[in-house]
This record gives C-alpha cells, structure tokens and sequence, in this order.
C-alpha cells in the first residue's frame, strides 16, 4: 500500500479492521484490487483503490494526482494570453468550454464586454465543444460496457464536429480563439451552412447510440439501478453537470446564471431525470447532446452582424481586483478565482473543475458494489483525468 | 411506446447491420491516409513558416511563448542609406531563428503578437521526424513553409471587414 | 456404413499424416476466415471503416503479419508466475487442445470423418470442458488478481452454461434416436416433414427453441460479447489472457476464433443437417448410397453453413454490450436450463406419441 495518503491510510486501516470482523466468522480473505493507474477504463491515470470481497467492494478510494500539470501554479508565471492557451489543456475533450470562464473572467476585472456577435460564436463554439466530448462519452459508454461498435460511431461523428471546431478557430483539441473582449478572428465563410449539416448528422448519431445502447435490455440492466446517487447526496457532495440533473436537480447554469455569453437568448430544455441511477446520468448527456444541436441551430439562424473584437489595448494589463466566473462546461461545473494585482498576468488562479469534485462521491458511491459495476458507475460519472488532476 | 416493440437488441443488430450495408455502399467514412490526404482547412495550425525579410527580430515572438520555443539570435548590421547621402540605417540582422516543434504547442500566440507580419502558419502538417532532435526546424526550413501558406478565408456574412493591421 | 475412407486401405503413417494435416486444416482454416472475414471486416464495416487494407489484397494477409508478429515477441513470464512457469506455459495449450479434441468427431462427409464414434456429441461435450481447465489454470498461475478473476469467472460462466447445452443437445438426440453425429446427419437429411422430403427435416425447424438455446451457450460457452466477462478488456483487462504475451497469447487467440468454428460446425450438424443435403434431390436413400463427390463437396457445405452461424455470433458480439457476471449466472439457471427441461419433455412426448 504505497502512495497513500494519510487519511486514505487510516480509512484502509479502518476498512480493514472491519473485514477482520467480518472474516472470523466467515473464513474469507478480502483482496486489494488496484484499478488504475493504468487500466483501459479510467481514461488516464486515475487510480481507485479497492478492497474486495469475493467480486464485492468493501472499500473504495480514488487516489488522483498520477498527471497533476501544475496549472494554478504555472498562471502565475504567465501573461493572460498564454493562460488562455495552457487552460485549453484542462479538460481536453471540450477544450473551448475551458477558456471561455477564465476570459469571462478576466473581462469582469477589466470591466469590458464582448460584442454580442462574439458572445454568439463563443456560445456555438461552446456548445460544438459540449458535442464533441459527450458524443465521444457516449461511445465510450459502449466500451466500458462491453460493445466496442459506440465508440467507433463516436470518433466518426465527433470529427465533424472536429472539422468545424478546426476550420473556425484553427485547432481541432486546442482552438485558443478566445480572447478577452471578444474573439481572434471571425468565422470563415461556409460555416454556418456546414455547422447545420453536421447538426443534423449528429442528430442522427444520437439515435444510432439510442437504438444500439440506450435500448439494449442488456446495457438497461447493468445500468439501471446501478450507483444511484439521492438528491441530498449529490448536493452536499457537489456534483454538478448532468451527474446532478440525472439526481432530479434542476441546476443549470447555462440557464441560472447571467453572463454575457447568448443562451439567454435560446430556448432549450434542461434534461433531469428523476432515478440517479447510471442509466439516467448516460440518458441525460444524450438528451443533452440533441439539446445542445438545437441550441447551435437556433444560435446559426440569429447570429448578429458586427465586430468581433471590443476595443482593448495590445497589451493587456488587468487591473487590481478578484473575480469569480463559472459555466456549465460539458463535465459540470467549471469556474476561475482569478486575482490579479494589475500584471500583465493573473496573480493567482483558483480553477474548480467539475471532474475533480464528481469523482469526490466516488468512495461513497462504490461501497457495496460489484467489481463490473464499478467500472459502470465511473463510466457513467463521466470524467476527464486533465479535469481531475490539473 | 403504443407501437409493438421491437427487443432493443434487435434493434441494436438493425444499427451495425445497416452500418455494415452502408459502408459496402458508399464506402467508408475513414481515409485510407498514405494514398488519399483530407486537405485541412485554411486556417489549421498546422506547421509555422517565417518571412525572414520581415523578422526585425524583436523578440516579441520568443518572449510571448508559452513554453519557450522560439531561440533567437541576432546582431545589428549598417545597411545602406536609403536616400543618398543619408546616414547608414542600423537593421537587426536574423543569426538564427529555431523553433522547436517538440515543445511547440501550436497555440498560434507568436503569430499573433508579431507586429511586422514575420510569421504565419501554414496548414501543413507531414513533417514528423524519427529522432526528436530534428524537430527543431532552423532559419532555412521555416522559410520554405513559406510557400505552403495559404491566403486568409473569406469571411462568414456579418462579419466585420477590418483592414491589415 | 462404408469402410472410414482412412482408415481402409492406406499404411499406418500415410493415414496418420492425412489426420494430422485434415486436423490442422479443420482447426486453423475456419479460424483464419473466420478472424479475417469476420474479426477484420464485418466489424470494420459495421463501424463504417475498411479495417486491414495494406497486407496483401484487401489485407487479406493482414493474419500472417499479426502471427508473425506475435511470434516474434518475447514469451514473458511474470516474476511471480516463475515458480510454476511450467504451468503458466501449459495453459494455452490445453485450451487449443481441447479444440483439436472436438474436431476429432465432425463429420465432414459421407466418408471424410477422423473417427465415428457412437458417442460423438457426448464426447464433443465432454472435451469441449476441458478449455475450462486450461483457463482456470492461466487465471491462476498467471498470479495476477485481474487475472484471477477472470478465470474463476471463466470457470463459472462455462460450466454453467455447459447444463443448457447439454440440455439442448438432448431434444436433438431423442429425435434423432442416436448420439452419432453422423447418424444425426443422415437422419436430418433423410427425414421428411409430414411426408414430404424437399428439404429433409432439419432440426432447426423441430428443435427451434433447443437451437436457440445452444446457439445462446456456444456464446457464452466462447466467451463472446454479451458473455464476455471472463476477457472482459474493459474491466478485467482481457483477464486470464492478461499477462500472456506472443506465442502464447496467440494460441489462445487462435483457439477463441478455432473453437468459434468447431461449435459452429457441431451447431451445424446438430440442427442444419451439417455436411449433407436432403437425399431425396439426389436419390439416396441411406448413407451407403451417397455418391463420391459429396466427400469434397461436403466439407464446403459444412463450412458455409459454419459460417452463417458464426456470421450470427460476431453480429451479435459486435454490437451488444456485456452482462453482468450475476446475471449472466441468473439467465442460465433461471431462463435457460427451465426452458431446455421443458423442450427436453416436449421432444420425448411427441417422439413417443408420432
């Protein structure tokens, strides 16, 4: 038992001791099952420590930090440009998702606003984002469970997405578009026509995924009634995103909250789900996903003629002050604490990203299951380990 | 669900089954990559080529990188004077201009900052090399990216013309 | 019956030679198409790519390379499976074993058989139990705990799925009145249906419910997709495959894909009328009057018919997800072997009754 830390020590100890009860009258010996670090279904690096018995878990811990990068602390040695780079880098999947807080944020410190034609291309770049990592955690679903045939229908339909997100901004994982008071460039003619044909494409992988997981007796079987998170649960761990909903939460953010950015000016539905089982968190991202599509298309038809970019100096100096922007990013909750002492960089950044505080109901939620299920119910938390370990 | 159900498995066979028709139909939807090459769009970030005549080297570039890819060397030469009988211009003339692709990571802020339009990336991306070292593209290759740089789209309507800063 | 076409007038060696390469060529034959047919391009279809393309045409060749890459790997055994190397080493080959036990009673025409045992599908069942052995081994000696746990689920799952198998091959018997899969053969193609002879009787029609229940075990009797728990990539990191590397490795491979073809072949003589077709097109009336050819072109027909059922067994393996172990336990007691116990009845009542 290496690497642990010390109250990860002393609740091992603790679930020991309980074993050791448990194992006089029964004559078993309970086993320490390492998932992780490397293991085909943590996406990374994460490791959950389990104690067995039999294929029952006693005990769960998840043990992160195995790709910790340093982020809060290498903001501080960086200008605000290059953060907006290096934030890009945190949860990879919907990399546009990251920046936008961080530069919300910075632009509340400086006071300016984005013109309303940039806060509507942020908007469809962070919803094609959001549709690029839940369509590839739909495909994935289909791994951890089993059916290898998802994830390939998947990676097909993410990449034209991909495509979009490239040919906007010029990065397909990492656009860096975003800049504070507006946007680099503006779009490139044909993009409104394609964003629409691929809307409709993914549509269609919605329903494929619907037909091929969603409604196989098997996947509803192993997922239905499998790591059900109560309401209460849920909130006093601080889950957000679509682990909450699934829980029945209303919470939105992207609805709650008043940021300069164009949802306010859409109309779509925020999915719950009354169960909290896995099935309902998978059955709400893929809700989500079709959400997201007609939110994009709506935003395509109004999207206003204008600069892109407010009128800011060259070189950015933000001025002394805090300040606190969050947005539901496609794994949740994801917000910036950034303070800033009137540098041409951030003084210190705070990031709370929304895997690191989903993966906290993780011990909770793995007592009593079996191993299978394990790798169901994280499948199904959803998260991304540059999300988890920053 | 008032229409008869179908068992979800069997729907689930219908999906790859008509997948499977679809792509001995149309073809596959994946590239077969050595033989056939998707052109990326004309703004991916593909590979960074220099215009030396308009490197000042200001070092503006060097500074804004964020993991400090770019090495730069450069001394001060007289060059003649423009006008007869003027005093020789001091120039800034480019000793070396590295960039390292290995640590690059392509987030296009050197690009950006460049106030003497030195710059530009190019969509290119066939430039993998098997030892590491020879990532690091010099003075002379950067320029020959040159040619691959493609004029900037158009824009979407609504857009804002701006002029060339 | 005829005189066992190898066994009649040819020397000793001669024949032993003709069995060893007809075996290999049974074994590894359906297993290489089924691998590059099904494995490589059914599924790359299905998931709208072209899979293989560049190792010969088509990439039909793309299985030499993979072997010879795997043969070219270092055999590894793990520091803590040393002790007992020896075992570890066995394990796959006990397994592949048992493939070359269960193709020693297929008949693959009228002549064209290793042996004919009076016994045959009992036998088939019986050794068809002895990759559990060779699996569990490797679960164990592998000394690794997913590894573990996959071979004791892998003993779970295939003996619990041994019962409806079994039970489902009882319906057959009965009708058929004889455990001789030759005989099964020739009672399936000389049958008739309400008097008419076109197509025989082939048990699918009469022993549909026992066929689907066979099909069913040979799943998970293969462990494939949605009884793969004991591989389990996801979970269990491939399990008792886990810590196998070259060689090895490959035998368990060739042995998944072997036995997928050996089952389906028995799954074909069992309920499709294996290698014959109906006598009556042809005018024979027992197995002495069966014309030559069919020696030759009885094994074409056994493979095709192997490959439309194991054409069903990847389809459903490409696109479902996996059980739980529990409830992969839960269907075969409580769903499979009822119904089987049921059909069993059934069978029996209307074999004595018509």
């Amino acid at each position: 038992m290496t690497m642990l830390g010390d109250r990860q020590q002393l609740a091992y100890i603790a679930s020991q001791a309980a074993d050791a009860r448990v194992n006089v009258e029964l004559e078993t010996e309970g086993m320490t099952l390492n998932i992780g670090p490397q293991h085909p279904a943590t996406h990374g690096t994460l490791r959950i420590i389990a104690r067995l018995d039999g294929e029952q878990v006693v005990w769960a811990e998840p043990s992160a930090g195995y790709m910790h990068r340093g982020y809060e602390k290498l903001t501080e040695v960086r200008t605000f440009p290059q953060v907006t780079a290096l934030v890009n880098r945190i949860d990879w999947l919907g990399s546009f998702a990251n920046e936008v807080p961080f530069i919300l944020a910075a632009e509340k410190l400086m006071g300016v606003e984005a013109p309303s034609r940039a806060q509507h291309i942020r908007t469809i770049l962070f919803e094609l984002s959001r549709i690029a990592n839940v369509s590839l955690f739909l495909g994935d679903l289909g791994v951890q469970l089993g059916a290898i045939t998802p994830v390939f229908f998947a990676f097909r339909d993410r990449e034209y997405v991909l495509n979009l997100i490239e040919g906007a901004t010029g990065g397909r994982f990492h656009p860096n578009f975003d800049r504070i008071g507006g946007l680099k460039d503006d779009l490139p003619a044909g993009f409104i026509d394609e964003t629409r044909v691929v809307m409709k494409k993914l549509r269609t992988f919605c329903d494929q995924i619907e037909d091929l997981l969603f409604g196989n007796e098997i996947f509803q079987s192993r997922t239905r009634g499998i790591g059900v998170i109560p309401k209460d649960v849920a909130l006093s761990y601080g889950l957000s995103g679509a682990n909450l909903r699934a829980s029945g939460v209303d919470w939105d953010l992207r609805r709650d909250q008043d940021i300069p950015m164009a949802w306010n000016k859409t109309d779509f539905k925020v999915i719950t789900h009354p169960d909290g089982d896995s099935f309902a968190r998978c059955w709400v991202r893929l809700q989500e996903v079709r959400e997201s599509t007609k939110i994009v298309d709506q935003l395509l038809d109004t999207i206003p003629a204008g600069p892109v970019m407010a009128k800011v100096p060259k070189i950015i100096k933000v001025p002394e002050g805090e300040a606190w922007v969050s947005t539901e990013n496609p794994l949740g909750e994801m917000g910036y604490y950034v303070v800033s002492q009137g540098d041409q960089g951030p003084f210190r950044v705070k990031i709370r990203s929304a895997s690191f505080n989903n993966i906290s109901i993780v011990p909770w939620l793995l007592k009593g299951v079996y191993v299978p299920d394990i790798i169901t119910i994280l499948a199904s938390l959803y998260f991304i380990l540059g999300d988890i370990d920053r | 669900m008032a229409k008869p159900k179908v068992p979800g498995m069997f729907k689930g066979l219908g999906v790859t089954f008509a997948t499977l028709l679809a792509t001995a139909k149309n073809g596959a939807d994946t590239v077969q990559y050595p033989h056939e090459k998707e052109t990326p769009p004309i703004r991916a970030r593909g590979v960074i080529a220099l215009h030396e005549d308009n490197c000042t080297s200001c070092m503006l570039c060097a500074r804004s990188c964020p993991d400090w890819c770019i090495y730069i060397e450069g001394h001060k030469e007289l060059a003649p004077p423009r006008r007869a009988g003027g005093a020789p211009r001091k120039v800034n003339k480019l000793d070396r201009f590295d960039i390292d692709y290995a640590l690059c990571m392509y987030c296009g802020i050197c690009v950006e900052v460049c106030p003497f339009d030195a710059l530009f990336w190019s969509p290119e991306y066939e430039y993998s090399e098997p030892r590491i070292a020879d990532l690091l593209h010099d003075k002379a290759k950067l320029g020959e990216w040159m040619q691959t740089v493609p004029e900037a789209p158009e824009l979407e309507a609504g857009a804002e013309k701006k002029g060339k800063k | 019956m005829n005189a066992v076409l190898l066994a009649s007038d040819l020397p000793y060696w001669l024949q032993s030679i003709f069995r060893v390469v007809g075996g290999l060529v049974a074994v590894l034959l359906p297993a290489g198409t089924v691998v590059y047919l099904f494995l490589f391009k059914m599924l790359s279809f299905m998931q709208s790519r072209l899979g293989p393309m560049e190792a010969g045409p088509y990439g039909s060749f793309q299985l030499f390379a993979e072997v010879g890459k795997w043969l070219q790997k270092e055999d590894i055994v793990p520091a803590n499976a040393q002790p007992e190397a020896r075992i570890f080493k066995m394990a796959p080959l006990i397994v592949l074993a048992s493939t070359f036990l269960l193709v020693v009673v297929v008949p693959f025409g009228p002549d064209a058989l290793f042996t004919d045992f009076e016994t045959g599908i009992f036998y088939a069942l019986a050794v068809s139990s002895i990759s559990v052995l060779g699996i569990l081994i490797a679960g164990w000696a592998s000394a690794n705990k997913y590894s573990l746990l996959g071979g004791l689920r892998a003993a779970g799952q295939l003996v619990a799925y041994e019962l409806p198998m079994v039970l489902a091959v009882v319906g057959v018997v009965i009708q058929a009145g004889t455990m001789n899969l030759q005989q099964i053969v020739v009672a399936q193609n000389t049958g008739s249906m309400f008097g008419w002879d076109g197509i025989g009787n082939p048990y699918v029609l009469t022993q549909f419910v026992a066929f689907i229940i066979f099909m069913i075990s040979v799943q998970a009797e293969l462990s494939q997709t949605p009884f793969d728990m004991p591989i389990a990539e996801s979970e269990l990191v491939s399990g008792y495959m886990t810590e196998y590397s070259g060689f090895r490795f490959l035998i368990f491979f060739i042995g998944e894909f072997a036995t997928a073809g050996v089952f389906a072949m028995i799954a074909s003589i069992l309920f499709l009328g294996g290698w014959g077709v109906p006598f009556a097109w042809f005018g024979w009336t027992t197995i002495d009057s069966v014309d030559n050819w069919m020696n030759f072109a009885g094994p074409l027909i056994l493979f095709a018919k192997m490959m439309a059922l194991v054409f069903f067994i990847m389809w459903i393996r490409f696109s479902s997800p996996r059980l739980r172990e529990d409830q992969l336990q839960r269907f075969a007691w409580k769903v499979l072997i009822p119904i089987s116990l049921v059909n069993i009845m059934l069978t029996a009542v209307l074999k004595v009754a018509f």
